[in-house]
């Protein structure tokens, strides 16, 4: 689309340096056409990426009939409860697996095989109370694990299509970053200037700002989230090098905690105490620190126990666990170690993820990562910023204009509120509703896709203010609305000291009054729709242009 | 009038540059994730070093694409690196 704009990117910088020779022009135009090309999906990716991080303390939010932890329960004792259950919901299974509650989970999500037809793989799943062992019972919902999804499958179409449109997506933006970088000078003195209220400068300073803060975040962010999907990305050495079943069993090894079913033997023999081996992990990894406990064949005599350490304490998400014999519990092999290249990749997947961090270092995750949302949106912005001085008529702007100006809209301030409105789901959709998370589900795209009509019908200015007092509205209404619909209001989880809900509230407030700053700031805004500055900037336009092509 | 002109001399490089990018890159940075595999180390981990470098391969490629001075440079240049990875891939699969 729109090849013939690519030219306007060709100018030399504004500021009467001379024509800089070609690379720096032509770095520029890729930055800009792979920055607005995928530019909304990355925004969408990174925002719900961003709240991701607390997506946990989100599904926490969602299901408020699960009562505050006040502390980790015995994971050992939790482990054997809820294994308990397991063996009675999924007699018969080749594997199954559970995950134990932390500082930041009060609830153990489970999944198993289920013992289907041969050549059928299905799957159960539940969430499991870890003081009685039941499964939960609260309304239903995805909880934070939506925007975690979302962010690198989105929804309404296969996982893998979704998955390809991310990683298509993060690698525009590991372009943006190197050519950002090389079009970008006088990146370190740059980001000493900010330019207030004057027009596109004030939107460049402040998207290099935002770019140079967090630069190592970003470049990190974007790799890693291509390292986590990389044997979809890349297959091609895999299909070379992995040929047989014992070489693909080394492969997962170096990369998975969770070990694969053999042959059952056919002869029965219940499982060992879970409790014990959960114990004898947590003498190695500390009381808090096992993560994960995987079965085989429960209740067969080639059953096998892996009992993973958990994520606190190291960056690497790469396996350590440890395996024990089902029917005896004998510890079979410590599992601590994988090769140079394994760890690399464990280390990336998680820096990425961040699921090692205390609540400083997520927090910091938190905003930086806000940061990097907020370049990709003031990159999409001063695209439009850009071309409309230099627009034949502002009254009429073309058709592309037009577009990119309306889908930022719906893009930016219109994804808050669809977020904002998926929250707002959680607490209004009736309890016992058929498909209630679904539901939620279909909220949040059913308002963003009636933003972006709202966006086509208003005038783009107008449009923008709408929408982020909109957006600043139900962000600020929601701990009202928690307040009161459910027990456990602000006032009474700030008394109980009930971070998680009380940090929701307030986080809300806080997202509130960003939106409503923006929606000040851009009423307050008056484009100058004619700058005097036009005519110095014009007659070198063409001759850099004619160079830069050629 | 030059502007017209200018365009259509300009889209045809600019679309061999845009397929170069996508497709050449991706090719190459696949070329490379395979050619690792006859480096001296075990499979397992060459296949997982070959993953990992490729996205720095393919972004680099891109780069090189848009950064070369005619569109037949960037190919050209893709192909003088794809050479030698063609022939290590080769020995391996």
């Amino acid at each position: 689309m729109g090849n013939p704009r690519v030219k306007t990117d060709r100018k030399p910088p504004p500021a009467g340096r001379p024509a800089a020779p070609g690379i720096r022009q032509s770095m520029s135009g890729l930055h800009t056409w792979v920055g607005l090309l995928l530019g909304w999906v990355l925004y969408a990716m990174f925002l719900t990426g961003t709240v991701a991080y607390f997506k946990d303390e989100l599904s926490q939010w969602m299901r408020p009939e699960l009562p505050h932890q006040t502390e980790v329960p015995d994971q050992a004792l939790v482990a054997q409860r809820v294994a308990d259950a397991l063996v009675a919901i999924a007699p018969g299974s080749p594997q199954w697996s559970l995950r134990l509650p932390d500082a930041r989970n009060n609830s153990v999500y489970a999944f198993w095989r289920t013992a289907a037809a041969p050549g059928q793989r299905g799957f159960g799943e539940a969430s499991f109370d870890p003081a009685t062992g039941r499964k939960v019972t609260s309304r239903e919902t995805m909880g934070g694990d939506f925007f975690y999804r979302f962010h690198f499958q989105f929804h309404y179409m296969p996982v893998i299509w979704g998955r390809w449109i991310a990683g298509v997506a993060a690698m525009f933006m590991l372009v943006a970053i190197v050519s950002g970088v090389i079009t970008h000078k006088k990146i370190f003195v740059d980001f000493f200037t900010f330019r207030w209220g004057k027009g596109q400068r004030s939107w460049l300073d402040a998207h290099n700002a935002l770019s140079v803060f967090g630069l190592p975040f970003h470049a990190m962010i974007t790799y890693s989230g291509l390292v986590t999907l990389m044997a979809l990305y890349m297959p091609w050495g895999e299909q070379a090098a992995i040929r047989t079943p014992a070489e693909r069993q080394q492969l997962t090894a170096e990369l998975s905690a969770f070990i694969q079913p053999g042959k059952p033997s056919g002869e029965t023999a219940p499982l060992a105490s879970i409790e014990d081996m959960v114990r004898h992990a947590q003498e190695r990894w500390g009381r808090d620190n096992v993560g994960r406990v995987t079965v085989t064949h429960a209740g067969d005599a080639a059953a096998r126990v892996a009992v993973a350490r958990g994520e606190a304490g190291r960056v690497s998400m790469s396996p350590q666990y440890m395996e024990f014999e089902g029917p005896t519990g004998r510890l079979l092999a410590v599992h601590e170690g994988v090769g140079a290249a394994a760890e690399t990749r464990g280390v990336l997947y998680a820096l990425h993820l961040g699921r090692f961090s205390d609540s400083v270092t997520r927090w910091l995750y938190f905003l930086v990562s806000l940061a990097g949302t907020a370049m990709v949106g003031t990159g999409l912005v001063m695209w439009t910023v850009k071309r409309r001085q230099k627009l034949a008529d502002p009254e009429r702007p073309h058709v592309g204009f037009r577009l990119v100006e309306r889908l930022n809209i719906a893009g930016i301030a219109g994804l808050s509120i669809a977020m904002a409105a998926f929250l707002w789901a959680n607490r209004l959709l009736p309890q016992g509703m058929a498909d209630r998370a679904s539901w939620e589900i279909h909220g949040f795209f059913i308002v963003w896709a009636l933003t972006l009509a709202h966006a086509a019908l208003r005038p783009a200015r107008t449009a923008w203010i709408e929408q982020l007092w909109t957006a600043a509205a139900l962000l600020a209404l929601l701990p009202v609305l928690n307040a009161a619909t459910t027990r456990r209001p602000l006032w009474h989880s700030l008394a109980e000291g009930d971070w998680v809900f009380a940090g929701t509230d307030l986080l809300c407030w806080g997202l509130a009054g960003l939106h409503a700053v923006l929606a000040i700031r851009t009423a307050r805004h008056q484009p100058r729709l004619r700058p005097a500055r036009k005519p110095d900037r014009d007659p070198m336009a063409g001759a850099a242009l004619r160079k830069g092509e050629a | 009038m030059t502007a017209v002109a200018g365009w259509i001399r300009g889209i045809g490089p600019l679309v061999s540059r845009i397929v170069a990018a996508l497709f050449g890159g991706y090719a190459l940075a696949a070329l490379a994730s395979v050619a690792v595999l006859a480096l001296p180390m075990s499979k397992p981990q060459a296949v997982l070093t070959g993953m990992l470098a490729s996205f720095a391969v393919y972004a680099g490629a891109v780069i090189w694409v848009f950064a070369a001075r005619s569109a037949r440079r960037a190919w050209t240049g893709l192909l003088v690196v794809a050479a030698p990875l063609l022939l290590a891939a080769w020995s391996v699969w």
